[in-house]
C-alpha cells in the first residue's frame, strides 16, 4: 500500500521546484487540500517554479485539480508555474482540467427575516391563485360535460366504471369499519354523559342527528379526500411529469375530458353511496354499543330514531355529499396538473391536495350548516 | 490499481435469469478484461439491459455467479459490496438523475457519502466534471426536469465518473444524442479509459461508438453470448444475427 501524498519543495538556483510524490487521489482529498494551501502560501517571489509531478503514483480527477489549483495559485503577474514531468497517461487528464473555469463563488445567503416575509406575500398570493385555479377547473369540469352531453359518444365509460372501482367499491371496507366504530364511540359517550341526568334514551336522538347530517358525510368526505383524492393527484401528477398530458393534448384529447371528467364524475358518484354506507354503519354501531354498554333494547332504539330523526336529516347529508365529492375531486385534479418535473413537487402537491381537500370539505359543510338553517331544514 | 492487464475485472459465469416464466439469461457467461472498453450488443428485448443490472445487482439471478473486482457479490457482506460499489459508476438509459436535486447536487452526492472533501474543492470538482463531458459550469443550477435529453445523459455520465470509478456500466450512452455529440461521447470515454485506467462496460447500439470507442465486441442472443471478439471478428461472423447488423444498410456507411 502506497504511503500518503507528499510535496517537497526543493531550491534550484532562483527557482523553485515543488515535487509531488505518492497517490494524489480522492481518498486523500483532505491531506492534498491541506499540503496545496501551505504551498500556495510560500511561493515568495521566485521568477521560475516547477511543479514535478514525475514520482506520483496515481493520480485521478481529484489530484489533477489540486494540482492545477496549485499551479493557478502560484501563477501571478509575469511568474508562471509550470507542471513537469507529466507522463503521458496523465497529460490529457491535466489538460482536461486545465480548460475548467474558475469556479465563481455561490450566491450569499438572504436574510432570514426577508426570506420569512418573502413566503408569506408568496403564499397570500398563492392562496388566491388557488381560488382561481379551482374556479377555472370547475368551468372547464363544466364545458366538458356540456360537451359531452352533446356528444354522448365522447363520454369514457369504462374509464369512469374503473375509476368508481377504485374509489368506491375498493373503499367500502375501510369506510364502514371506521364508521362503525366512531359510531360505537359517540354512542359509548353519550349513554356515559346522558346516564347522569338519566336521559340515556337521548343518545339515539345525538347519534341520528350527528351521524346522518354531519359526521356521517363529513368522515367520509375526509376519509376519500386522503384515500382518492391524494391517489388522483399523484396519477395525474406523474403523467404531467412524463409528459403524458402534452401527448394526449397533442392527439387531439382535451386533458379535461379523457382524465378528469371521469375521476370526477366517479367521485361524485361514490361519495354519496359511502356517506350512506357509512351513516348505516355508524348507526348501527351505535345501536349495538346502546344495546350492550347502556341497555336500550333494539326496539326501543328503533322506535325512538324514528321519533327523533326526520327524513330532513338524512337528505341533508345526501345534498352535501356530491358537493363535497365534487369540491375533493376539482381540489385534487388542479394540485395534479400543477405537478412540476421533480419528485418532490409531486409530493408536495399530493400532501398539499389533501390538507386543500380537507379544508374545502369542511368550509363547504359551514356554509351548508348556515343554509340550512336559514331554509329551516 | 496496479493489476494484471489481462486479469478479468468483471466476471460472469453461467449466470440465468427469469421473470416469471420467461428466461432471459440463460447460462451466460462473460468476461470483461481490466482497462478494456467492451460494447455490449443484442436485438432489443434482448436482455441487455438485465445482465448490467445483474451485474450491479438490481435483478437476481436464480444461477451462476458474478465476480467484479475479483470479489464474489453473493459472497461479500455489505461492507465489501459497498467498497465495490463505490468503485464503479453507473450511467442509466434514463439518466436517473435526482429530480429534487440540481446538477451540482447531482454530481456532490456520491462524493460526499463517499469521502471527505471539503465544499470549495467540491465544487471545483463538480464544474471540473461538467467540462469533462462537455458541459458549461452554468449547467450547475438547473435542475434536471430543465435539461435535454442529451445534456441528462451528460449530466448522468459526470455522476457516474463523480469518484473516479474504475468501472463504469454505461447503458446506451449516445442514444439520443446528436452524431457530433456522440462521437465527443466516444473520444471522452477513450480518453478518460486512457487517463483513469478505467473498465467500460458499455451497451450501445451506436455502430459508431462500437467502431471508434471499443475494444472487444460480446454479441447477446438467445440468452448467451453468442460471439465475443473485435470488430474484425464480427465482420468475420457467419452468424445471420451479425452479418444481418454488422453489414446491414446502417452498418455500411460506418464499417465501409
Amino acid at each position: 500500500m502506497d504511503d500518503g501524498p507528499t510535496l517537497e519543495q526543493i531550491a534550484q538556483g532562483d527557482g523553485l521546484a515543488l515535487c509531488a510524490a505518492g497517490p494524489w487521489t480522492a481518498g486523500f482529498a483532505p491531506v492534498l487540500e491541506r499540503i496545496v494551501a501551505d504551498a500556495e502560501t510560500l511561493t515568495g517571489s521566485r521568477p521560475n517554479i516547477f511543479i514535478d509531478v514525475s514520482q506520483i503514483s496515481k493520480l485521478d480527477t481529484f489530484g489533477a485539480w489540486l494540482i492545477e489549483r496549485l499551479r493557478r495559485g502560484l501563477t501571478h503577474g509575469n511568474v508562471e508555474a509550470k507542471i513537469a514531468g507529466l507522463s503521458a497517461n496523465y497529460a490529457s487528464l491535466v489538460d482536461e482540467v486545465r480548460r475548467v473555469p474558475a469556479a465563481e463563488p455561490t450566491a450569499a445567503r438572504q436574510n432570514a427575516l426577508i426570506t420569512l416575509l418573502e413566503d408569506i406575500g408568496r403564499n397570500v398570493v398563492g392562496f388566491g391563485t388557488t381560488l382561481t385555479d379551482l374556479i377555472g377547473m370547475l368551468g372547464a369540469v363544466l364545458a366538458a360535460s356540456g360537451r359531452v352531453l352533446r356528444h354522448p359518444r365522447s363520454f369514457r365509460l369504462t374509464s369512469t366504471v374503473h375509476h368508481l372501482e377504485q374509489v368506491c367499491w375498493r373503499a367500502v371496507p375501510i369506510i364502514v369499519l371506521i364508521t362503525f366504530l366512531i359510531g360505537c364511540i359517540i354512542s359509548q359517550q353519550g349513554i356515559f354523559h346522558f346516564r347522569k341526568f338519566g336521559a340515556d334514551i337521548f343518545v339515539v336522538d345525538m347519534l341520528g342527528v350527528l351521524v346522518l347530517r354531519e359526521i356521517g358525510v363529513l368522515l367520509v368526505a375526509i376519509m376519500v379526500a386522503g384515500r382518492s383524492g391524494s391517489a388522483y393527484t399523484a396519477e395525474l401528477g406523474s403523467m404531467k411529469m412524463r409528459e403524458e398530458i402534452d401527448a394526449l393534448r397533442t392527439m387531439g384529447f382535451d386533458p379535461v375530458e379523457v382524465l378528469i371528467l371521469p375521476r370526477m364524475l366517479a367521485l361524485v358518484i361514490a361519495l354519496p353511496i359511502l356517506a350512506f354506507l357509512g351513516a348505516m354503519a355508524a348507526l348501527y354501531g351505535g345501536g349495538l354499543v346502546a344495546w350492550l354498554y347502556g341497555g336500550v333494547q333494539p326496539e326501543a332504539f328503533l322506535i325512538r330514531l324514528r321519533d327523533a330523526i326526520s327524513i330532513d336529516h338524512f337528505v341533508v347529508g345526501m345534498i352535501k355529499a356530491p358537493v363535497m365529492a365534487a369540491v375533493i375531486g376539482i381540489v385534487a385534479c388542479v394540485e395534479g396538473l400543477a405537478v412540476q418535473g421533480s419528485a418532490e413537487s409531486l409530493g408536495q402537491r399530493t400532501t398539499s391536495s389533501v390538507v386543500k381537500g380537507i379544508f374545502f370539505v369542511i368550509v363547504m359543510d359551514g356554509v351548508f350548516a348556515i343554509f340550512f338553517a336559514t331554509i329551516g331544514m | 490499481m496496479a493489476g494484471d492487464r489481462s486479469d478479468p475485472i468483471i466476471r460472469v459465469h453461467d449466470v440465468s435469469v427469469q421473470f416469471g416464466v420467461t428466461k432471459v439469461l440463460d447460462g451466460l457467461s462473460l468476461d470483461v478484461k481490466r482497462g478494456e472498453i467492451l460494447g455490449f450488443v443484442g436485438p432489443s428485448g434482448a436482455g441487455k439491459s438485465v445482465l448490467t443490472r445483474t451485474i450491479i445487482g438490481l435483478v437476481p439471478k436464480i444461477a451462476g455467479s458474478i465476480e467484479v473486482f475479483g470479489v464474489d457479490l453473493d459472497a461479500a457482506d455489505e461492507s465489501a459490496r459497498r467498497a465495490i460499489e463505490r468503485r464503479w459508476g453507473v450511467l442509466f438509459q434514463q439518466g436517473a438523475l435526482f429530480s429534487s436535486l440540481n446538477v451540482r447536487q447531482n454530481i456532490q452526492f456520491p462524493v460526499r457519502e463517499y469521502l471527505n472533501v471539503s465544499q470549495r474543492l467540491l465544487d471545483e470538482i463538480t464544474i471540473a466534471k461538467l467540462g469533462m463531458v462537455g458541459l458549461r459550469p452554468e449547467v450547475a443550477d438547473r435542475y434536471p426536469s430543465e435539461l435535454s435529453g442529451g445534456m441528462i445523459k451528460r449530466v448522468a455520465l459526470a455522476r457516474a465518473l463523480a469518484l473516479d470509478p474504475e468501472l463504469v456500466f454505461l447503458d446506451e450512452p449516445t442514444s439520443g444524442l446528436d452524431p457530433i455529440g456522440a462521437g465527443d461521447f466516444d473520444d471522452l470515454v477513450r480518453t478518460l479509459q486512457r487517463t483513469l485506467g478505467l473498465t467500460v462496460f458499455m451497451v450501445t447500439h451506436d455502430l459508431d461508438s462500437l467502431h471508434t470507442a471499443c475494444d472487444r465486441i460480446a454479441v447477446l442472443g438467445n440468452g448467451k453470448i453468442i460471439a465475443a471478439g473485435s470488430m474484425a471478428d464480427m465482420l468475420a461472423s457467419s452468424h445471420p444475427w451479425l452479418r444481418a447488423y454488422f453489414h446491414g444498410k446502417r452498418a455500411r456507411a460506418v464499417v465501409g
